[in-house]
């Protein structure tokens, strides 16, 4: 199966030219192991002044993940967009070098020992595991409409565990988005988020004609019927008990932030965007009002300096970091990352900024607009409605949650408490973007497989044969 | 679909570009506001990792920084930590630096402009980049007498070379072990804070200069400059001296101390009133000079509320708010609101005996490189000249009167002449009072000027702080070889 592009069968199809650009992202993917091993060397080579016995190990298993990978797209989607998976592979790679990074503090700081890259690494090789599964058992993308209203059980139920189980199971730092059994720690939201918008893109798909009548319009808007709000309602009111039950803000903003988008990119109507906007600001200021957690958010995002003993501390810290970085960064192994709290999970930004500088961290924010971009496109050329919506959800999915953390840890936004897709530590994030990696690609196979005949659509997403390409 | 996937494609551009606009602004227009930050802890740590400079005290190191094994590179150890503590103060991972390690950072850190030049030698040699030492003023003999003398009081002491300014010795106590403070173990460093927090009085103030007291008699030195001052008086000149002096305005009772009589003709020459350092005498002579006299010649002397900068930054000293003749009678006898540090009153003895020019007091003699050559030298300035060279003859004059025959003779040094005044401050009811001394020897060529301030001492200045004053001035003479 290591067959080049040109010894493809459909590939040198007569009539099909359609490069499967297979080789450019085996040749990114090396591009992105090798910049991953120079860091790691790097961070050695600064910390402790040699490069560690296990380098070796953790290089031949990280090049074996991406190796694997690799066949296993060519093998089963051969036409997949080439700029996912090095994509995915820089940014975890980069993750996995500041979390071995901040393991060597904590060793010279506290004496610890062990660390969170090798459980990391582990957790990428489940992600793997995962990405080859979905690839596999996932021959077709509009399978997944299928089970949509099993997916969005699934995914309710998976959003709503950790808020009835006792709070010594479910609670880490007051946000109850926590399932910790026999030494793991899940947060079931990472899966969640990706069933609810499988659910949503086929919901939307099947209700968008109704959901786009206009009872009248209004300067230029045309404003829904009353009847048709119940949708945007439950997205609203789902997002709220998040927040109430869950505290946890990152998700509710996600969540909701998602299924808006989406409602809009189905129905064609930004009069959606307005009342979500609109909802979105009555939820913001209930909240506020209401709840301690929120408004002490927002207070230490407005002025963290005030609350830099109290609750401002960590952006306070994850600011002196940033600016001590300057334009060039500590370098890898030569800043104090570890000072600010939680810096492999929710802070790693600030750790990645206060060591690789503003150009490093620029680096980074345009891997994952890469990302996000391919994302898009393939949601572009997809041709059943479906694949847009799902691919289009998928990739804004990603771009909202990276805004969010992001926003949050350089004081653009109130901190929420989300992952850093893809870089942060933390098992349930990387496993679950992986899987979500995993559908773009088999979304983007089809996007760009040259004339396959589709699969008959015999259920009920019945209009995709319908759909206008127009890429 | 592809219409709004567009928009939304163009919006996931403009939230990125959002987010890089907050990146560059942090990290490029406030970077070195972040970086500057007190509670940024780390670049006190990257300074941990170079070789700090030295204090150095005549030849030798009183503070200094010595390889480790552990990530902080360098520990700051103090040798004589306590003698030395109110002016090194300490260097702290948790608490940062206090004191001359606090005001002198950038020399001994190494980032100061004049160690500029060395730092981009170190860039192309590559040698280990260090930071500049820091010699002091002061005098081994003086500063370890003066610790010892204080010990087991609340107090302080501060000697000036009155020729230049020059800090000779800087005591106060009770003190404390900056080395405990300055430590890489957290919990040790936390625990001896906590220590230190519980006291009654915290041994980190250096109460020479952080802290002002009410003066008491020390301040008829100043009335009496402005009364000589004015030319309308002489040491000879008789002033009213009664038992009780009935306050303008008020029914209060002003009396000497411990109810005495200054004078059975209720009348006194100037120069016996400051002898015997008599209250109701110099209550009505500040009354008689008016508020302006009094105010104008102790700004002179200093006390203006500003504070110094020698490099530390001194709290400053007062006359404070006079409503009244009443409340000027009370001030002119250095009560009320008139508040001086230990460094003020020194300085006070300072200018009378260097002819009454006042020179700038200072710390650092030297600021040395790592090489030890010499890249700046204390250059000696006049702060201001409160007298004329006659005025200051004329108090000198009084002043030795008072050591020679009046409250001062505690402070007599066999062989050589001593100006000085006493003082005791009234605190509360039922609280001791302050004792002081302020004084200079030899009268007639000063090569030392001292202030002695024994907290709630409970004695008076003469018998309780104008002896500490002998043994310092004793030590330095002996030193210097008188």
């Amino acid at each position: 199966m290591t067959s080049g592009p040109s010894t493809d069968p459909r590939a040198s199809a007569p009539g099909t030219e359609t490069p499967t650009r297979r080789n450019t992202e085996l040749a990114l993917l090396g591009f992105a192991v090798l910049i991953t091993l120079a860091a790691q060397s790097i961070v050695d080579l600064t910390v402790t002044g040699s490069l560690r016995a296990e380098l070796a190990g953790f290089g031949a298993w990280f090049a074996a993940i991406w190796a694997v990978l690799h066949l296993v797209v060519r093998t089963l989607a051969p036409y997949a967009d080439p700029l996912l998976l090095p994509a995915v592979a820089l940014l975890s790679g980069l993750g996995l070098t500041m979390i071995h990074r901040l393991d060597l503090a904590d060793e010279q700081v506290e004496g610890a020992s062990g660390g969170d890259a090798p459980v990391q690494l582990l957790w990428a090789t489940v992600g793997a595991g995962l990405f080859i599964a979905v690839l596999v058992v996932l021959r077709d993308h509009r399978l997944l409409a299928r089970f949509a209203y099993t997916l969005a059980l699934i995914g309710l139920v998976l959003l709503a565990l950790p808020a009835v189980l006792p709070a010594s199971i479910s609670e880490v730092y007051g946000a109850k988005i926590w399932i910790r059994v026999a030494g793991f720690s899940i947060q079931p939201g990472e899966f969640a988020k990706i069933c609810l918008i499988v659910f949503f893109a086929s919901y939307l798909v099947d209700k968008r004609d109704v959901l786009a009548l206009a009872s009248r319009r209004v300067m230029g808007l045309e404003i829904p019927r009353a009847r048709d709000l119940g949708p945007v309602l439950v997205a609203w009111a789902l997002s709220i008990l998040v927040l109430v039950f869950e505290r946890d803000l990152g998700s509710s903003l996600l969540l909701f932030g998602i299924f808006v988008v989406m409602l809009y990119v189905a129905t064609e109507r930004s009069s959606w965007l307005l009342i979500g906007l609109g909802l979105f600001a009555a939820g913001a200021f209930l909240a506020y009002q209401l709840f301690g957690h929120v408004r002490v958010r927002v207070d230490t995002w407005l002025d963290p300096f005030a609350y830099r003993d109290e609750g401002g501390y960590q952006l306070v810290q994850s600011l002196f970091g940033l600016g001590t970085g300057g334009l060039f960064g500590a370098g890898l192994g030569g800043g104090r990352p570890d000072q600010v709290p939680v810096a492999k999970s929710d802070f790693i930004a600030a750790a990645l900024g206060e060591e690789l500088g503003l150009f490093g961290l620029v680096a980074l924010i345009v891997v994952y607009l890469i990302l996000v971009e391919r994302g898009l496109r393939t949601s572009l050329i997809v041709r059943d409605a479906f694949g847009k919506l799902l691919a289009g959800g998928l990739a804004f999915a990603v771009a909202w949650q990276l805004f969010v953390v992001l926003g949050g840890v350089t004081g653009l936004l109130p901190l929420t408490g989300l992952t850093t897709p893809f870089v942060a530590y933390g098992g349930s994030s990387l496993v679950a973007n992986f899987g979500l990696v995993a559908i773009l690609v088999r979304i983007s196979d089809a996007a760009r497989r040259p004339a396959a005949p589709p699969a008959p659509p015999k259920q009920a997403i019945g209009e995709a044969p319908t759909e206008v390409v127009t890429p | 679909m592809n219409a709004p996937l567009r928009r939304v494609a163009i919006s996931v551009l403009v939230l990125f570009t959002l987010l890089i606009v907050n990146v560059n602004y942090i990290q490029v227009v406030r970077s070195d506001e972040l970086r500057e930050d007190s509670g940024n802890t780390r670049v006190l740590t990257e300074e941990y990792s170079r070789e700090r400079g030295s204090i150095v005290v005549d030849g030798t190191e009183v503070a200094l920084s010595t390889p480790t094994d552990d990530t902080l590179e360098y520990l700051r150890e103090y040798p004589q930590g306590p003698v030395y503590a109110p002016v090194t103060g300490y260097y702290s991972l948790l608490y940062g630096a206090w004191q001359v390690e606090d005001a002198e950072n950038e020399v001994l850190a190494g980032s100061d402009d004049r160690l500029a030049l060395r730092r981009l030698a170190d860039l192309f040699t590559g040698r280990d980049p260090a930071g500049g030492d820091v010699v002091l003023t002061l005098d081994p003999a003086v500063q370890e007498t003066a610790m010892t003398q204080l010990d087991g009081a609340t107090g302080a002491v501060v000697a000036l070379d009155p020729a230049t300014g020059a800090v000779l010795g800087m005591a106060s106590t009770p003190t404390y072990d900056p080395a405990r403070l300055s430590s890489h173990d957290p919990g040790a460093i936390r625990d001896y804070a906590a220590e230190l927090d519980a006291m009654d009085t915290d041994p980190r103030l250096n109460r020479a200069i952080q802290d002002n007291y009410p003066p008491g008699s020390v301040f008829k030195v100043i009335v009496s400059a402005a009364a000589l001052a004015s030319g309308e008086y002489t040491p000879d000149t008789v002033v009213p001296a009664p038992d009780t002096l009935t306050l303008p305005g008020t029914s209060t009772q002003l009396r000497n101390f411990g109810n005495s009589s200054c004078s059975s003709s209720q009348e006194q020459s100037l120069i016996d009133a400051l002898t015997i350092s008599c209250n109701t005498a110099f209550a009505q002579l500040g009354i008689d000079l008016g508020e302006d006299a009094v105010r104008e010649m102790a700004e002179g002397f200093g006390m203006t509320g500003e504070s110094l900068d020698i490099p530390v930054q001194t709290a400053g000293s007062s006359v404070g708010d006079i409503e009244s003749e009443a409340a000027l009678g009370q001030s002119s006898i250095g009560q009320r609101d008139v508040r001086m540090t230990p460094l003020q009153a020194a300085m006070v003895a300072a200018a009378v005996g260097n002819d009454g020019t006042l020179m700038t007091p200072y710390l650092v003699d030297q600021v040395r490189a790592p090489d030890l050559t010499v890249i700046d030298r204390a250059d000696p300035e006049e702060l201001s000249e409160p007298v004329t060279p006659e005025v200051a003859d004329q108090l000198q004059e009084m002043m030795e009167s008072v050591v020679a025959n009046g409250s001062g003779r505690a402070a007599r040094v066999s062989g050589v002449t001593v100006a000085g005044k006493t003082g005791t401050a009234q605190v509360a009811e039922d609280v001791p009072d302050h004792n002081w001394f302020i004084g200079f020897a030899p009268a007639d060529d000063p090569q030392i000027a001292v202030a002695v301030f024994v907290a709630n001492g409970g004695g008076t200045g003469g018998d309780t702080s104008a002896p500490i004053a002998r043994e310092v001035i004793e030590a330095y003479l002996e030193g210097q070889g008188g």
